[in-house]
This record gives structure tokens, C-alpha cells and sequence, in this order.
């Protein structure tokens, strides 16, 4: 079974009639992960005996009996979580993540764990313990990342639907690279209780689906306030599909200068003819700027790795997870477990943390990103005085080759550059697909003002039916 | 030389709340390692720190029992560093921004007052129990992992070791009778860290300080504090030089012991935690929490003595615990008399308590029950001799004292048309008793009482019978 042309709504059509049954559906997607997989490597955990849930009620739960991918960040209680890390690779959480006791209590049928990059550190899932997952338009290239097993999975119809996390892109890269839909909701719509912390005030959990609509029906599901989390918060949450289907006449969209300076040739081409189509439908596209875009790179990395050293500390082969064999004495533990356990680009960032962080350097860095953040939440709030949307390139390339750039960490923190300023001001930000470039897919970026993912979902489904790029099917899953 | 001190004091308080600060696991003293414990206080991957607020409200009863200054939104920064009983590696604190400050108390050393000020007070998380084991193997309990924390900073305005004192014994009373920690130093809801520098008089800068960490009794704040004044002089007058350093207290030896010298500051690499939301403290909130604060110490001691005539020592020994002058006040509430309450509080309940090592709350007397059975004493119901019966039931029993006496039938004997003929034959069958009390011996009516309580198995109301003895005597 793959979902290359599935949906939700189809799925739920066909289980509801009894044409397809969820004991059979949970089967057939195993089977045909595990058989995929050989090309993909999405995965870090499939699930040998995946069930549906018991009285499964298709009409009151649009996600009943269908299966869900989970990014291995978000942990499942009795289901291995390791964050695609060693230092976890045996790790068995005692508790269910609130998103994941919503797609319960919604009765979603869940097969397994996808692969990313460690601790959702990396643009490319190539930092991942267990190996690089492959993009299904051409094997040779990264599927971006962090939530590149998710974006793959979903690309190369493993599932018709997928929860990744975004600290600085982390879903809508992927998303852009794999020719899916991908929304990071805003800060605070989703608990991140259950979510492995990388940076606490960038990280947010959200949805990867093929089709536009499928993400809005799971997020109507793993929205919301929650009493684990007090960053999260209480607003109503508003039927995120009712922004389905709508036109885009007299929308006010913002195109930032500063986007389109990043891509060239063929990628520039194909963004500007999907705001040619926005404004062919009526909407008013304005230039704008945002003038700190040369400075979000380095707060960025600042921030989030000042948060990550700190995060990342509990890893310390004392409770749970890698301990060292031959420690001698405690620091032996600490030292020897957490230098054995953690990969090279995740000691990378904690060592930039703890010194952006140390005595001395406070004022220097963290305090001065600090500072450059709140002016990068000015120019956005400015932005949204007068536009609903912001749109452009997600992305200033299309995937590049696995291996191609895994030993130039500056380089690949570059790539982040279109993606980071949503998580650093808290705003919902999503990429769809706005067509092929050299062959592989480009992704279309659209942000809105905080809690207001249904401009995003209205823009990118309008985006969606025009260019039909859900036609297309993956070059490496045609055989 | 002369010299002067400048002491200041940092005095933690566990917050008394049913729950931990940040995780919905019990808080309690002496439970089994690791039995009041969730997946929050083992840092498992993915969980998150939630605000009991209660913690505030306590810390806002502290605030407002020292004159402190509340601020109107709330904050919480990481301190990190590694070691077992800190499972996060971070403990979770306020260290940009406190949640009151500029506050002060008031102190009497040798007649003399003096304001003491506060300069901060923020609240923050305890950290778990590290054993060694004589196996070779260490244990971690994070039983008090998660226990809510108010640390309170003074200024540095104590010059003297009694000062301190004084400053220590009465922030414990405050904070005991707003009922916001037990203040006990033996099962450490109060730790105090001391730090003092000393200075040629004369000069304006400070010296250099010394501190010295967990001190287990106010004594031995006291003293170490006097030993490290004179071990300072001396230092200096010799030439040399003191050391940015923590010492520790030898009790044994009564001298100050160098721990480690501090070369600069320790790097906590504090930071803003990102994990929790601030919450707003309105002023409406704290004038409802300033409505709940108990009557302190003082106000009590003030009632005691002037309105209720209980002697000064009385009164301090009722207020020794909140919980005793809680139990006292409730009992005068009940309808006791307070002078009579006093000195069964005092006397009885205390001797019970101590005799059996409980507490108030682990007995099943009442402050009702008291005061029932005071009244029973006092309306000459019972004798105090009875009222020792009947206190050891009510004590040890919960029985109602009233219900109790009429069914045991312990009711004193004051009915005349029964003592008077019992008194007339006792005179009578004892002539040389009479004899003696002509003579003026006044212990032949001790005797004569003796015989009628044999008689009446000791429930002849003793006042009304030597009455009756004194009359009958007289006529013969």
C-alpha cells in the first residue's frame, strides 16, 4: 500500500465504507515501509505489529484508523524514541507526548519513528546514528532536514501524513526539498510536552502532508492549549480546513526583497510565477524588507545552541540512555558517555552554546542576539500592519547531494537563512510546493502574523490548486 | 587596630506546599528514596517545568511579613552545572529578576533596634540527595528533587555575630507564623549560608568576603561568625591577606576550616529559562494573599499578654510553634479560659508531646475538646485530679471530655445533702483530730479531707468540703 495519491479524505472514505479495513491498512503500510525503506532509510522504528485503534469511529474522526508517521524527537510512550542520537538509541519513554495522546484520542493508527538528524540538529539528515535518509525524487540528493525521514516518508508515499518539529526550518526545508506541504505553526499552538527539547524557545511541533488540507485536518487534531506546557497557548483553535478552497482576491501579500536577492536563474523564476498566479488571482503583492535578514544566521545559531547546551545536558549516562563502560570515577561518566554518545555536530553546537553562554560572553553574543531578535519580531510586526501574508522561496536551493556539504558546517548553516527568522519571531510559517527545478522540487515559503495559521493555509492551498504539483510522482518511487 | 564586620545572610526556606515547584509529585519529609518522584523530576527527554502557584503565593506571604516590595511579573533563569542530584543539570531559579525585594525586618540587640534590610528574596527548585555507600556505589533520592525553595537575601547590614543572631531568630518567626515553611533546621526546610568581611574602622571600601555554607543551628552561626571576625584580625594584623574563599563550621573543634578558595567567579552560564511562560502577579491577588496572612508572632505575644494577662514566659512558650499558638487560639476561640488553656498547654500537652515524641498534629486532641474540658474543670464539674483522667482520654482518644465524665460517672461530688452528714460522721469517728486542729494543727484537716475523698473514691468536690470541714470544725 503507498499513498502516492491519497488522502485523508480518501482514506477516510474507503475505511468508512468498509472498502479498506484499518487492520489491513496498518499492515499494508508496514509492509510497504519496510520494503521502501531500502531505497528511503526514513525510518528509525517501523512498528512489526501495528494496530488501529478499538472502535474506530470514521465519521466523528477523520484521522480513525489512519497511519501517522512520527518524527524520533517526539517521544511515545513503549515505543523506542532516540532522537536519532546514541546516546538515546535505546531509549524507552514512560509517557506519551501531548500530540501524541491527541492522534490517540483520535484514534490515528500509529506503524513508527522517522529518521533525523541528530537531536534535530541539521539541514540534511545526514547527522542522524542511524544513517542518512535518501530523497525520493533522486536517492543521491539529502531530504533536507532535521525532519527529513517525515518529509521523505510522506514524499515517497509511506504515509499520507507525518508530525516533524521545526527549531530554524527544520519542516518546511524538508518539505520544500521533497516537494510537500510543511507548517510550523505558531510558537505556542502545539504543546511541546513530550517534545525533545533542541532550543525551547524556537522549537515547535507541526505537520507534513502531501495535499495542503490533510496537515490542516491533523493540526485541527494536535493544537491547543495544554496544562503540560505553560508556553502553549489556551486560544481557541479555529477549523483550520474551513481556509480550504477559498480565493485570494484582495489578499495583501508581502514579498521581502530580501528573499528574492537569495535565489537565481531557474529557482527565482519559478517562485515569481507563483506570486504571478497570486496576482493574477486578485491579490496585492507589495515589496518589502526585512532589513536584519543578514543578521538572523548568527543570532540564530546563538540562541539556539545557548539553549542546547543547556538542554542537552541531562544526557549524562547517569538515569537513562548511553553510559560509558570504562568510566572510572563521575566525571569519567560524564566526560566518556556524552563525548561516545553525542555526534559531531551536536558536541559542535553545545560547545557554541556553553561559550555564547559563559561568563564573559553573555553580553557579547546571547544578550546581543537577544536584542537583534526582538528587532527581527519589529520588522515582521511592521510587515504585518499592512499585509495578511509574506511569501517567497523557502529555501535558496534545491536539495544538494548527500555528502555534498556535511563537512561544511557554515555553508550548511546558510542554507536555514530563509526558514529561521519564523522561529526567532514565533510565527506561523509553512512551505508548498511551487514546482521542479533541474528536476527536483522547490518550495514556496508563506507566513502569517502569530495565530494566524489560516492565511497560511489559504495562500498555500490556492498555491496548491494552481500549479497541481500533487500530480507528480517521486522519480525514485515510479518503479 | 580597631575593625569592623559586615556580615550578611542568605537563608533558604522550603516553601510548604502540597506539591513540588515545577512537577505535581507530593512533597513530603522522610518518605522512601524516590517514591515521590514523576518522569519531571528525572529530566526525562521532552518534559516541562510547570509553576505551582502556590509557590507564589507562599513567597508573597514572606514578602509581605518583611515589608518586601513584590514585582508584577514573573521570571525564571537556568543555573547550570553538572552533578547527579541535579538531574536536569540546571536548577531552575531567578537570577536577573527576583520575586520581591527592598524588604527589611526589624531587630533588638542589648536594648538597642536596628533595621535589618532584605535586599531580595526569589524562589527556586531544591535538589535531589547524594549517598555514599560503603560498597563503592553512590545513590541518588530525588525525593527532594523539584521541593520549592524561597532564598532570602539580606544587605549587609549585621555588624556583629549577636546581630546575626537576632536578624536569624526573628526572619524564623516571621516566617513560621505566616505559615509558609516549617523553619526547621534539623530536617533542613531552613539552611542558612553566612558571609562576613571585616574592615580597619575608619575605612569606606569592604573588605574581602568569606563564606561559610550550611550551618546547622543558629549557635553555630554565632560562632563561627565570632571565631571568622577574630581569625580576620589577626590575619590582617599579621600582614596578610584575606582570601575570596567558603569555610565550613567544625563544631568539634569550634573553628572555621577553609573549603575552597574561589578563583573568580563559578560559571553557572545562567540564562532566561525558555520553558516557562511569566506569569503576572496583580496587585488584587496580592492584597487577597495580604487579607490570609496570620497574625505574627508579635501581635500574638502582644494579645497574650495584655488582653488575655498570660505571664511573658507563657506566652513565649506557647509561641514557640505556630502550630501551639494556632492550637491555643483556636481552644480560647472554643470558649476556654486562656490563663487555665495556657498552662494545660504548656504543662500537660507539652509533657504529652515530649514524653511521646509526636507533634500536635499527630494527636487526637482538640482545641474544642480542650477547652470543654477547662470549662468542666472550671465550673468544678470535675477536680484537676479527675482532669488528669480525663485529659489522657481526650488525648489519647479523641473522646468529647463532657460525654466522657457523665459516663464514667466522674462528675465531683458537690451535693451538701451528701457531703454534709459524711462530714459530721468523719468529724465524728475522729476525736483526736479535732483535738489537733484546736491545738492548731492544720494538718488534722488534711487528714479529715483524706478520709471523706476515701470515702467518696475522690469525687468530693475538695473546695466544698473543706468549707464544710472548717464550719463543722468550728462549731465543736
Amino acid at each position: 500500500m503507498n499513498y502516492l495519491n491519497e488522502t485523508i479524505d480518501s482514506l477516510n472514505k474507503k475505511l468508512a465504507s468498509g472498502e479498506l479495513s484499518a487492520e489491513d491498512l496498518a499492515k499494508a503500510t508496514t509492509e510497504n515501509i519496510k520494503e521502501t525503506d531500502k531505497k528511503l532509510n526514513a525510518w528509525i522504528t517501523v512498528e512489526d505489529d501495528a494496530k488501529p485503534a478499538e472502535n474506530l469511529n470514521f465519521a466523528k474522526n477523520k484521522l480513525a484508523g489512519i497511519p501517522i508517521a512520527i518524527k524520533d524527537n517526539i517521544v511515545t510512550n513503549g515505543v523506542k524514541t532516540t532522537a536519532a542520537s546514541h546516546i538515546l538509541d535505546n531509549f524507552m519513554p514512560m509517557y506519551d507526548a501531548t500530540v501524541i495522546t491527541k492522534l490517540k484520542d483520535a484514534q490515528a493508527t500509529f506503524v513508527g519513528k522517522t529518521n533525523m538528524d541528530e537531536f534535530a540538529m541539521g539541514s540534511s539528515t545526514e547527522h542522524s546514528y542511524f544513517g542518512a535518509t535518501h530523497n525520493p525524487w533522486n536517492l543521491d540528493k539529502v531530504p533536507g532536514g532535521s525532519s527529513g525521514g517525515s518529509a521523505a516518508a510522506v514524499a515517497g508515499g509511506q504515509v499520507v501524513a507525518a508530525l516533524g518539529s521545526d527549531t530554524g526550518g527544520s519542516i518546511r526545508q524538508p518539505a520544500a526539498f521533497n516537494g510537500i506541504f510543511g507548517i510550523k505553526p505558531t510558537y505556542g499552538r502545539v504543546s511541546r510536552w513530550g517534545l525533545i527539547a533542541f532550543a525551547s524557545s524556537l522549537d515547535q511541533i507541526g505537520v507534513m502532508t502531501k495535499r495542503v488540507k490533510d496537515s490542516a485536518e491533523v493540526l485541527n487534531v494536535i493544537a491547543g492549549g495544554d496544562e503540560h506546557d505553560s508556553t502553549v497557548s489556551t486560544r481557541e483553535v479555529p477549523d483550520f480546513t474551513k481556509f480550504i478552497g477559498q480565493d485570494v482576491k484582495g489578499l495583501r501579500v508581502a514579498v521581502p526583497k530580501e528573499y528574492m536577492d537569495a535565489v537565481s536563474g531557474e529557482m527565482r523564476e519559478v517562485i515569481q510565477k507563483q506570486i504571478d498566479t497570486l496576482k493574477d488571482a486578485g491579490a496585492i503583492i507589495n515589496e518589502v524588507s526585512l532589513p536584519h535578514t543578514k543578521y538572523v544566521v548568527p543570532t540564530y545559531y546563538i540562541v539556539a545552541s545557548s539553549e542546547a547546551s543547556s538542554n542537552l545536558q541531562r544526557y549524562d549516562g547517569i538515569r537513562y540512555g548511553y553510559r560509558a563502560k570504562d568510566a572510572k570515577n563521575l566525571l569519567d561518566v560524564y566526560l566518556k558517555s556524552r563525548s561516545e554518545g553525542f555526534g559531531t555536530e551536536v558536541k559542535r553546537r553545545i560547545m557554541l552554546g556553553s561559550f555564547a553562554l559563559s561568563a564573559g560572553s553573555y553580553d557579547k553574543f546571547f544578550r546581543q542576539a537577544a536584542k537583534v531578535r526582538t528587532l527581527i519580531c519589529n520588522d515582521f510586526e511592521k510587515i504585518f500592519a499592512e499585509n495578511d501574508v509574506i511569501v517567497g522561496p523557502t529555501t535558496t536551493e534545491p536539495a544538494f547531494g548527500i555528502g555534498e556539504e556535511v563537512s561544511d558546517p557554515i555553508k550548511m548553516y546558510n542554507n536555514d537563512i530563509l526558514t529561521i527568522s519564523a522561529n526567532l519571531a514565533g510565527i506561523p510559517a509553512a512551505s508548498v510546493p511551487a514546482g521542479l527545478v533541474d528536476g527536483m522540487p522547490v518550495g514556496l515559503q508563506v507566513m502569517a502574523k502569530r495565530f494566524d495559521e489560516g492565511s497560511v493555509f489559504r495562500v498555500a492551498d490556492f498555491i496548491e490548486r494552481s500549479n497541481k504539483f500533487y500530480e507528480k510522482t517521486p522519480t525514485a518511487m515510479e518503479d | 587596630m580597631n575593625f569592623k564586620s559586615t556580615i550578611g545572610l542568605e537563608v533558604h526556606f522550603e516553601l510548604k506546599t502540597k506539591s513540588k515547584i515545577f512537577s505535581p509529585s507530593p512533597v513530603s519529609y522522610g518518605a522512601k528514596p524516590n517514591t515521590e518522584t514523576n518522569v519531571i523530576d528525572w529530566a526525562m527527554p521532552g518534559v516541562l517545568p510547570m509553576v505551582n502557584k502556590d509557590v507564589y503565593r507562599l513567597g508573597i506571604m514572606v514578602a509581605l511579613a518583611t515589608n518586601a516590595h513584590v514585582l508584577p511579573t514573573t521570571h525564571f533563569d537556568r543555573k547550570n552545572y553538572f552533578y547527579p542530584d541535579n538531574p536536569k543539570a540546571y536548577q531552575i531559579t531567578q537570577f536577573f529578576q527576583p520575586l520581591a525585594r527592598d524588604g527589611y525586618i526589624e531587630v533588638e540587640v542589648n536594648g538597642k533596634k536596628k533595621r535589618i534590610g532584605i535586599h531580595e528574596m526569589h524562589i527556586e527548585e531544591d535538589a535531589g540527595k547524594n549517598t555514599h555507600g560503603t560498597n563503592g556505589f553512590s545513590y541518588v533520592d530525588l525525593n527532594r528533587q523539584g521541593v520549592p525553595l524561597l532564598e532570602v537575601v539580606s544587605e549587609p547590614d549585621m555588624e556583629t555575630p549577636e546581630e546575626a543572631y537576632a536578624y536569624l531568630e526573628k526572619l524564623r518567626k516571621i516566617v513560621q507564623f505566616t505559615g509558609a515553611s516549617d523553619v526547621k533546621m534539623e530536617e533542613g526546610s531552613m539552611r542558612v549560608d553566612t558571609n562576613i568581611s571585616i574592615r580597619p574602622a575608619g575605612q569606606k571600601e569592604l573588605g574581602t568576603k568569606v563564606e561559610m555554607k550550611n550551618l546547622n543551628s543558629f549557635d553555630h552561626v554565632r560562632r563561627s561568625l565570632a571565631y571568622e571576625q577574630k581569625r580576620q584580625e589577626q590575619v590582617l594584623l599579621s600582614g596578610g591577606r584575606i582570601q575570596v574563599s567558603t569555610r565550613r563550621f567544625d563544631e568539634a573543634t569550634g573553628k572555621t576550616v577553609l573549603e575552597r578558595v574561589k578563583e573568580g567567579a563559578a560559571d553557572y552560564r545562567y540564562f532566561p529559562e525558555p520553558d516557562i511562560a511569566p506569569d503576572h502577579i496583580s496587585q488584587e491577588w496580592i492584597d487577597e494573599i495580604a487579607k490570609t496572612l496570620p497574625k505574627s508572632a508579635y501581635e500574638r505575644y502582644d494579645d497574650y499578654v495584655n488582653k488575655f494577662g498570660i505571664k511573658p514566659y507563657d506566652a513565649n512558650v506557647l509561641l514557640q510553634t505556630k502550630e501551639s499558638s494556632d492550637f491555643f487560639d483556636a481552644a480560647v476561640a472554643a470558649g476556654a479560659d486562656p490563663t487555665l488553656a495556657a498552662n494545660w498547654m504548656n504543662t500537660q500537652v507539652n509533657g504529652y508531646l515530649n514524653d511521646n515524641r509526636v507533634e500536635l498534629a499527630d494527636v487526637k486532641l482538640t482545641p474544642e475538646n480542650l477547652a470543654k474540658m477547662i470549662e468542666l474543670i472550671k465550673d468544678g464539674t470535675i477536680s484537676s485530679k479527675i482532669a488528669k483522667k480525663v485529659f489522657a482520654e481526650t488525648i489519647e482518644n479523641g473522646t468529647d471530655p463532657k460525654k466522657y465524665v457523665e459516663e464514667k460517672g466522674m462528675v465531683q461530688l458537690s451535693d451538701l445533702s451528701v457531703l454534709e452528714p459524711m462530714v459530721k460522721k468523719v468529724v465524728d469517728n475522729n476525736p483526736q483530730s479535732v483535738e489537733d486542729f484546736k491545738n492548731g494543727k492544720d494538718r488534722a484537716i488534711g487528714f479529715l479531707v483524706g478520709q471523706i475523698m476515701k470515702e467518696t473514691r475522690g469525687k468530693a468536690n475538695p473546695k466544698v468540703v473543706n468549707k464544710l470541714l472548717n464550719k463543722e470544725l468550728a462549731s465543736r
